[in-house]
């Protein structure tokens, strides 16, 4: 372990705000990629059931 | 059919579309799980266990995100142009969603390879951003994505926009010897790679082996949001054949 202390590891020794941004931004680029197509996903597969159906009734 | 043994089965089953989509939905679970645990695992080792630099102090940290998030873009660039040139050559269908579905990804690792950068520039430089050659290249790799990504969206034709954003993408392999070079063609402030396959990395073992963890995560990640953007072309563009209407009417 690199810290002694929680405070101490939110701090970074003074480079807390350039690190915590890094990371920050990192997941959220990670969290976007996996999660954008499981939902352009739902969103296709709904649209394409809901199109079956319509086809199947005319 | 003899001479055609030298290649294997499944290289020509890539080229169906349903046997692309089955074979990755077979591989998704097992490859999100590792990737997940790889990124804690090498999230959680980068942050608390590594040692800080003994010059630029806990913004070295900064290194487990940008170092893979720059392999990976340049690594899923020449992937999209191997998918553009396969799909030019032998216009396999498959090869032109793969060439879609890497662009949106490969541009958000350029982008966080050069936001995590400048953050790390402004403790270790003073500045955010320089006009050097490795930033330069590395901006242009991330306009080359959304150049293709652009054509990808505004050309209507499916066929005719996988063919436009080919061209470009093996345009624009040109960049990468450029990026990777550029550290030793021209003055930077740029560290050298830390990666080498001829050498030994220069920093000590606690140091580098959280960033090979993370590398490996980050490849994993790719593969794993590759194969889900891939399936959804795949699911788009099949939309109208028999196997994907069972699919929906089994669900």
């Amino acid at each position: 372990m690199s810290f002694n202390s929680f405070s101490e590891f939110l701090a970074m020794g003074g480079h807390g705000l350039y690190v915590w941004l890094s990371y920050g931004l990192g997941v959220g680029v990670i969290a976007a990629n996996l999660i954008l197509p499981r939902l352009s996903r739902n969103r296709l597969l709904a649209e394409q059931k809901r199109r079956l159906r319509r086809e199947e009734n005319a | 059919m003899a001479e055609k043994k030298w290649l294997p089965r499944w290289f020509f089953q890539l080229a169906s579309p349903r046997w692309c989509y089955q074979i990755t939905g077979r591989l998704l679970p097992g490859l999100l799980l590792l990737t997940l645990l790889l990124l804690a695992v090498g999230t959680v080792w980068s942050l608390l266990f590594a040692p800080a630099d003994y010059q630029q102090g806990n913004s070295f940290r900064i290194i487990y995100l940008h170092v893979p998030s720059a392999i990976v873009a340049q690594s899923a660039y020449l992937l999209m142009a191997l998918a553009g040139a396969i799909g030019l050559i032998w216009r396999i269908k498959v090869a032109d969603m793969v060439l879609k579905s890497t662009a949106p990804i490969g541009a958000s690792m350029a982008l966080l390879a050069l936001v995590t950068g400048a953050i790390w520039g402004k403790p270790t430089w003073g500045s955010w951003w320089v006009w050097d050659a490795r930033l330069t290249s590395m901006l242009i790799l991330l306009f080359l994505y959304l150049g293709v990504m652009a054509l990808n969206s505004a050309i209507e034709n499916e066929s005719t926009a996988a063919r436009a954003a080919a061209i470009l993408a093996l345009v624009g392999v040109v960049n990468i010897p450029i990026i990777k070079y550029s550290v030793e063609w021209w003055n930077t402030l740029h560290q050298p790679a830390t990666f080498k396959l001829t050498e030994k990395p220069a920093m000590p073992a606690e140091m580098w082996l959280p960033l090979l963890v993370m590398v490996i995560a980050f490849y994993g990640f790719f593969v794993v949001s590759l194969m889900q953007r891939l399936r959804n072309e795949i699911l788009w563009r099949e939309r109208r054949t028999g196997w994907v209407r069972e699919l929906l009417n089994k669900q």
